[in-house]
């Protein structure tokens, strides 16, 4: 899962010693890496703490979709596999919380940061999964979409993020290809799962491509981000390749994106398509998303019953180094 | 018989990007002559642009008697990998 850069501020003024900065700038156009003991711009240290964190709330929220449906997998394969795919998502979302921390933010700060719906996450996890083809079409989409958004963020400038990309990459095939797999066999079942299937579709493609984040007009950070090799594509550039690669993965599975406008441009060698509905999408951003308050409630939920474990963890680790120091 | 220095583990990043690797040891009465003993020891040929060091005594192993139960549970979930799932040869890029 991956949430491309949500923030809509004016852009950060350098306010740094020109010298470094020179050479800070230098060092990144050479594609050298910045890691955690260098010196870096206090605004890229803020933007990577942004994207870092955001990213890592949006595995942790992608866990609530997905986890609702656990226990109602259709059969036992199903579940051992969306469990591991659930499983990994957690991971994920630790892999990117230690990278975050490096830059001198800890976890607890970023954790109340989600808590208190001060930070954002991706807009994808506030829309409901209704029935079992979403789950196949999360993984098919949402995640097509996740890796190609985390793909180039292997090669991102910052060394700590980056390795954590490769980890991440590395595991995020298998969870597309469960997603494709179910869509897969829904299509060849009855015509009501084939509906099901269709539906699904519907229902998601739109919401992935917002995933990329908004136009590359209406995205001021970009250029600065790109500089800096935060990111290496811009928004449009990932949305247009995502379209390219899924729509004949539509056409595979005897299904239809609800596009009208999805059409080969072979001038361009690529398809043209319909223009995102970003009143929603900035609405979702803002937290109005169908199952906003759900997922934050839950997420709460879960860490509010969680504290007496931790709080319990640490007094047993407390009573064992007094019980040594004696 | 006078007593051996400290143990500290040595891990060089060999590149910018790349994650420090554990080389090797040296033994050091502080944390600074250990760093320099890691650079002398492992470093000299420019293997690395970044050096760590951990004291030994600090490093938490599993037990090898632990193998089985701490590393088994992950041989029967073959699910958990991509070339598990047929897809295919004509779905491209998935």
């Amino acid at each position: 899962m991956y949430t491309t850069e949500l923030q809509k501020n004016a852009q950060v003024q350098n306010l740094e010693d020109p010298a470094k900065l020179e050479a800070f700038e230098a060092r990144v156009a050479a594609d050298e890496f910045i890691e955690p003991k260098d010196w870096m711009p206090e605004a890229y240290r803020r933007t990577l703490t942004r994207q870092i964190s955001q990213h890592a709330h949006s595995e942790i929220v992608g866990m609530l979709p997905e986890g609702n449906w656990i226990s109602r997998a259709p059969s036992l394969r199903r579940k051992a596999i969306l469990l591991a795919k659930v499983q990994d998502e957690a991971g994920h979302g630790l892999y990117l919380y230690s990278a975050a921390e490096t830059l001198g933010t800890s976890r607890q700060e970023m954790i109340e940061a989600l808590h208190s719906g001060k930070a954002k996450y991706s807009t994808i996890f506030n829309y409901p999964t209704l029935t079992w083809a979403d789950i196949g079409a999360i993984g098919w989409l949402v995640d097509g979409a996740a890796i190609m958004n985390q793909v180039p963020l292997q090669r991102t400038s910052y060394g700590p993020y980056a390795r954590a990309m490769v980890r991440v990459c590395k595991e995020e095939s298998f969870h597309q290809r469960q997603g494709y797999e179910i869509m897969m066999a829904m299509c060849a079942g009855t015509a009501d799962q084939k509906r099901m299937a269709q539906d699904a579709l519907n229902r998601w493609w739109w919401p992935s491509l917002m995933m990329f984040g908004p136009t590359d007009d209406n995205s001021p950070n970009t250029a600065q981000s790109m500089r800096w090799r935060i990111k290496r594509d811009t928004n449009d550039e990932l949305r247009q390749k995502f379209v390219d690669i899924t729509v004949p993965q539509a056409d595979a599975l005897g299904l239809t994106v609800p596009d009208p406008q999805v059409k080969w441009n072979e001038a361009k060698g690529g398809y043209d398509f319909g223009e995102v509905d970003w009143e929603e999408f900035y609405a979702v951003v803002k937290g109005e998303g169908p199952v906003a308050k759900e997922r934050m409630k839950a997420r709460r939920e879960a860490w509010e019953k969680g504290a007496w474990v931790r709080e319990a963890a640490a007094a047993y680790a407390e009573k064992l180094a007094a019980r040594e120091a004696a | 018989m006078s007593k051996d220095w400290p143990l500290w583990e040595v891990f060089v990043r060999s590149k910018g990007g790349m994650a420090h690797r554990h080389v090797g040891s040296v033994h050091a009465p502080d944390a600074e002559i250990a760093l320099r003993h890691a650079r002398d020891t492992y470093t000299r040929r420019m293997e690395g642009v970044s050096l760590w060091v951990v004291p030994s005594a600090s490093i938490i192993a599993s037990d090898p008697r632990d193998d089985a139960q701490m590393f088994d549970p992950a041989e029967d979930k073959i699910y958990r990998h991509p070339t598990f799932y047929n897809i295919p040869d004509d779905v491209k890029h998935i």
